[in-house]
């Protein structure tokens, strides 16, 4: 079943046409990855998707529903979770309170204390550190923090933004393998990454972009074989 | 050491009274950078909505204080939407050029629909004073005191421990992660001004009881006292916003009693030059820096 239905999206940011007629699928359950270099409109894409920018032209179809035009708040009370780039967790805030926040649209006070429960068994080093300031985290810890949050609101579709960004390599195996796990219960991915190879290897389906455009789909299996990508962007 | 007990109490009083107003603008300038140069004038409408209740409908003090703060809260929340909401995306100069032209809009126009003259607010509380081993404390000192602490120790409750004051917390230190969390930012941003409004309310009604007179104008150099108040303590701190409130006010008391009541202001603003060249961030605010 279709879950999100992306059809020729276009999205300018600032004067710059970053998307110029993307479409995309991601079916229930899938992990889907886009991959391409920097500049490609991956973000764009995602932050189109997740309300914080609004396209030019096309839709975006989520359950049956368009919602390109509708505001962040509102996608993310629809089952759409996105972890920004970059990570963005709230510095200042304890790691609690943080993924206190993933739950803001959340009024059930048992239903939020199971969604706890659920992060700190995905993610135990969050419950040794949850009185701590979340800045003080470790690179990999706040990664793994900003994706808590976001699982807090209980998506059925995540958004991941670059999750292996600036991370140490063991790390970036932990963050797959977890991104793995997530699909594996339930939750539907939609992956955004530079590390082409690895985010290949846990996609279902991949979407190649380059200057805005799809250039290359198929399964992770047929891109990663695929002597052009390979080429471009596996480092030959 | 009574004179200085003396201008202690005195000095607390008036401290509290710009700790109050110092918490709305390090409030809005946390969530949208805007230094709101018409906070000021929230207080002469907080000051006006006491003279005019009290004197008219016989309000009694808590409920003039009270209404005060709700009408004051609308006002700030109606200045937002009407004035800075659609400057959200505005150079930041713009923004503040506005704000110094509805500060003028509130005050040339409650002189244009009142009256410029000054007026004696109603003593809605008789004034007692109490001797306490040779200092002298009024009642009306006391019920700004613990009235402002008590009003400070509220709004610490609020931004720390609910939903909403998480909220504000999150939109100011980053407002598209807060969005992507579900916060509605055009609501936080707010309630936001409502609150620092009501405290700027409360603010005029406590001072018209002090002082006994209020004007159209009385909210400018007050309102520029707290703005130094809250960079002293680090723009953007609430925490900070108390402290320099508290420490404008005793500075002005101490530099009075010394006999230099024509230096005053002077002194004030001395102390702000001396905060920005040697703790530029004020005494709580953090060194931001970029991080890529």
């Amino acid at each position: 079943m279709v879950m999100l239905e992306v059809k020729d999206l276009a999205v300018n940011y600032g004067v710059i046409n970053a998307v110029k007629g993307v479409s995309f699928n991601i079916h229930e359950g899938e992990i889907v990855s886009l991959i391409g270099a920097n500049g490609a409109g991956k973000t764009t894409i995602l932050k189109t998707i997740s309300g914080l920018l609004k396209p030019v032209a096309g839709a975006i179809t989520y359950e049956g529903n368009e919602i390109q035009k509708q505001k962040a708040p509102k996608i993310v009370a629809a089952g759409i979770s996105q972890v920004p780039e970059g990570r963005h967790i709230f510095p200042g805030m304890s790691v609690r309170e943080n993924l206190q926040m993933g739950a803001f649209l959340q009024n059930n006070r048992s239903e939020i204390e199971s969604s706890f429960e659920t992060v700190y068994s995905r993610f135990p080093v969050l419950k040794e550190r949850i009185n701590q300031d979340a800045a003080t985290l470790s690179g990999g810890e706040q990664q793994m923090l900003a994706m808590g949050r976001a699982l807090m609101s209980k998506p059925k579709l995540l958004l991941l933004d670059e999750p292996s960004m600036g991370l140490a390599p063991i790390f970036i195996n932990e963050i797959f393998d977890i991104v793995k796990t997530i699909k594996e219960q339930g939750t539907t991915v939609l992956l955004i990454e530079q590390n082409a190879k690895k985010a290949l290897s846990i996609a279902d389906r991949g979407y190649v972009l380059a200057s805005g455009q799809v250039k290359m789909t198929g399964t992770g299996q047929e891109l990663l074989a695929n002597k052009d990508v390979q080429k471009a962007y596996l480092g030959g | 050491m009574t004179t200085v007990f003396q201008q202690l109490i005195n000095g607390l009083s008036l401290g509290s009274i710009y700790a109050l107003l110092a918490l709305g603008y390090t409030m809005v300038y946390g969530i949208i950078k805007l230094i709101n140069f018409a906070h000021g004038d929230i207080y002469m409408l907080g000051a006006f909505w006491g003279y005019y209740t009290i004197n008219f409908w016989h309000f009694n003090f808590i409920f003039a204080l009270l209404s005060a703060m709700v009408v004051c809260a609308a006002a700030g929340v109606v200045i937002e939407y009407f004035a800075y909401r659609p400057l959200r995306h505005a150079p930041r100069i713009t923004a503040l050029i506005t704000a110094i032209g509805v500060s003028y809009f509130l005050e040339n126009g409650m002189s244009y629909l009142y009256g410029a003259d000054t007026r004696n607010f109603p003593q809605v509380i008789k004034q007692v004073n109490y001797d306490l081993w040779g200092v002298r404390v009024s009642n009306i000192q006391i019920l700004i005191l613990v009235t402002a602490c008590l009003l400070m120790v509220l709004l610490q409750l609020i931004i720390k421990k609910t939903k909403m004051g998480r909220a504000m917390r999150a939109v100011s230190v980053d407002p598209d992660a807060a969005e992507l969390v579900g916060i509605n930012i055009n609501r936080t941003i707010s309630f936001t001004f409502a609150l620092g409004s009501s405290m700027a309310g409360a603010a005029g009604v406590l001072i018209g009881l002090y002082y006994n007179s209020i004007d159209p104008l009385m909210g400018m150099t007050p309102g520029i006292k707290a703005f130094v108040a809250a960079v002293v303590g680090g723009i953007g701190s609430v925490p900070g916003a108390s402290l320099g409130g508290f420490l404008i006010g005793l500075l002005e008391t101490a530099v009075q009693s010394l006999g230099f009541s024509a230096y005053k202001d002077a002194a004030v603003y001395l102390v702000l030059i001396i905060i920005l060249l040697v703790l530029p961030a004020g005494i709580f605010g953090k060194n931001v820096k970029e991080k890529v």
